[in-house]
């Protein structure tokens, strides 16, 4: 209906090769950017920073997991320590008087470098077994991260982040920081936009369909497993520092421990392989839906006179977690993008079912 | 160098390490009938003592009917697992069973914790804290009566693979199209093997528990149960009982010579080496089928 079109007219390889194709969708982009721009308005200032900015951050980080989980198909259990590296790298640089927009970028290239090494796994093995090396590799990252008195000050130390600054003028303010990230945010997500019409993204599109086959048309397996491993980290360890300066304000080793790698994965999966709107649905799943259903169950334990204890209540958004992950799996493996996807794909051709293929 | 010191570690290391793999077959059980990664072994073993607890506790059964009870219900358990999330599940990308599981993992142990509660408990079965010296050597007498129950377990394993239901399993793990087509019912066979992976994971949660006490920190043998799996090939169930041995004495012995120099917490340091250098070196372990593709 929305998404309808009378046939597909091209004139320029320009239009064939545009984003959006489809007008609605140019025109909710433009919308939602309005929105988004506008949200210090039309949000409450708690939502803007409890639920809104983390959001962001997050979804720029699973973007830069999606790269080489969904584009280039290599399993990365690790994401969290990548993430930590950059931030723990960004944060130091800041501290040493290093200007802000430089720590940032060293605090991504530190995570390259990490991001480099977890690649080494994947050039010897696949599959299940790459799963598992990462994973380990995320075990000794977090050992490293928290044993390492130069990285972490110590075992249990936090570090306090100093304020964003851009051009030395600090951002202090909520609604600045949330510009920042904004920022941040909208150029990932451009970013993996072009991918998909991108050489590099074919040849990574080629690589996680079949490696043997990537390699006998030209597509060099090896070094476009390395190229993804290295720029999802870059991302990522943007990501991570923007987490710590946008959102934390300190870091600490358990912010980047072994189940924040899961959960970034966890934000992946259910937004579905590939996907970049699956990408910003899946995070705000995991991330907000918790929370909000167990604020829903203590608000129903209260009307109906049940006690509920504080320890289990506690232990409820992690159920809730556990199961939505099971639920979405089974109701839909794709993730939730695809849900989006044959939502589109109906009104597409609506009210003509027959038509579609 | 101090012989009788390091003599020390290596025993207790191998005793523990036997313990390992009791948790280590229940991956393997699975992985060999169905190819899929179980990540939610430790998840199972926080879970399996959890309801011994509660039939001892809050029933107030016997412990010795109590354990029983629950290694059935943790049976039916892994059947339901199995009928409900992964039969599913089957034919998707790996990645997707491995976040299936993962989902599980999560699951299971905040399910647990929520009706339980996270402060943790004892599990009396009876051994007592008096020191076990043979010769010169103290050994830890829990971990030496649960080494004794996992070579029990693992005896009645090898006589299981002998009967028939036994026999189905073994064809399901060899070909899973041949034994389909020759009549043989793969999924109930793969659900048994869920059960019975569920089973020998509470055997395995009930000796830990008796160690340490019945908390969060069981599901953290999964990377030890990981680790000794892929290290004896995952396909391997003689493997998982050799590549326990080994683990738990490297890692006791490293890790006493090495904490002291590094300050603390480098078992799950040895644990994770262990497992990086394995899949680096011999991905197949030792024991394992060798069909790992590599590019």
């Amino acid at each position: 209906m929305l998404y309808r079109r009378a046939g597909i007219f091209h004139t320029s390889y320009a239009h064939d090769r545009a984003l959006f194709p489809i007008p609605f969708e140019r025109r909710a982009m433009w919308a939602l950017l309005a929105v988004a721009l506008a949200a210090p308005w039309i949000f409450s200032s708690l939502a803007l920073s409890s639920y809104i900015r983390p959001w962001l951050i997050w979804t720029s980080a699973v973007l830069g997991l999606n790269l080489v989980l969904g584009w280039a198909g290599q399993f990365h259990f690790g994401y969290a320590a990548i993430m930590g590296m950059g931030a723990y790298a960004s944060v130091h640089a800041a501290r040493n008087g290093i200007p802000w927009e430089i720590a940032v970028v060293l605090g991504g290239l530190t995570a390259t470098g990490v991001g480099v090494v977890f690649a080494f796994a994947a050039l010897r093995v696949k599959g299940l077994y790459l799963a598992l090396s990462t994973l380990a590799m995320q075990f000794v990252m977090d050992w490293v991260i928290s044993h390492v008195p130069a990285i972490s000050g110590g075992v249990s130390a936090t570090l306090q982040a100093p304020p964003m600054k851009l051009l030395g003028q600090a951002i202090t303010s909520e609604v600045g920081t949330y510009y920042v990230v904004l920022a941040w945010t909208v150029a990932v997500t451009v970013f993996m936009l072009n991918l998909r019409r991108s050489a590099l993204g074919r040849a990574l599109v080629a690589v996680r369909e079949k490696d043997y086959a990537a390699a006998v048309i030209g597509v060099q397996a090896f070094r476009y497993k390395l190229v993804a491993f290295a720029a999802s980290a870059f991302i990522g360890g943007v990501s991570g520092a923007m987490l710590i300066f946008g959102f934390y304000h300190a870091v600490t080793p358990e912010q980047f421990a072994v189940n924040v790698s899961i959960e970034v994965l966890a934000m992946v999966i259910v937004g579905g392989l590939g996907s970049i709107i699956g990408s910003f649905f899946g995070t705000a799943f995991i991330l907000l839906l918790p929370g909000q259903m167990n604020e829903l169950i203590s608000a129903i334990a209260r009307a109906v006179g049940a006690d509920i204890g504080v320890e289990t209540l506690a232990h409820i958004p992690y159920m809730i977690y556990g199961a939505s992950i099971i639920a979405v799996l089974l109701i839909e493996p794709m993730g939730l993008g695809k849900l989006y996807g044959n939502i589109r794909n109906y009104l597409m051709v609506w009210p003509f079912g027959y038509v579609r293929k | 160098m101090d012989w009788m010191y390091f003599l020390e570690l290596a025993v207790n290391g191998a005793l523990a390490g036997l313990m390992y793999a009791l948790v280590a077959i229940g991956i393997v059980l699975i992985y060999k009938s169905s190819s899929v990664p179980n990540l939610a072994q430790g998840a199972l073993t926080m879970v399996g003592p959890y309801l011994v607890l509660a039939f001892a506790g809050q029933v107030g059964l016997s412990m010795w009917v109590a354990i029983p009870l629950a290694m059935l219900s943790m049976f039916v358990l892994g059947v339901a697992i199995e009928r409900i999330a992964l039969r599913r599940l089957a034919g998707q990308p790996i990645v997707m069973i491995l976040m299936m599981t993962l989902g599980l993992d999560i699951f299971l142990r905040a399910t647990a914790l929520t009706f339980w509660g996270g402060s943790g408990r004892n599990m009396a079965i009876g051994i007592s804290d008096a020191p076990l010296f043979v010769g010169p050597l103290l050994v830890n007498r829990a971990y030496a009566i649960g080494a004794a129950v996992t070579l029990v377990l693992f005896a009645i394993s090898v006589f299981f693979f002998r009967t028939r239901m036994g026999v189905v399993l073994r064809a399901i793990a060899d070909d899973y199209t041949a034994s389909w087509s020759v009549g043989i019912s793969v999924e109930r066979g793969v659900a048994l093997s869920w059960a019975l992976s569920a089973v020998a994971a509470t055997a395995a949660g009930v000796l830990w528990g008796s160690v340490q006490t019945v908390d969060q920190s069981l599901s953290l043998l999964l990377l030890k149960g990981i680790t000794v799996g892929v290290l004896g090939g995952l396909d391997s169930i003689g493997g998982a009982l050799l590549a326990g041995l080994l683990l738990g004495i490297l890692e006791n012995v490293a890790s006493g010579y090495l904490d002291p120099l590094l300050g603390g917490g480098t078992r799950e340091l040895v644990v994770a080496a262990v497992l990086i250098l394995t899949i680096m070196v011999r991905p197949h372990g030792l024991f394992g089928r060798h069909d790992i593709e590599r590019i």
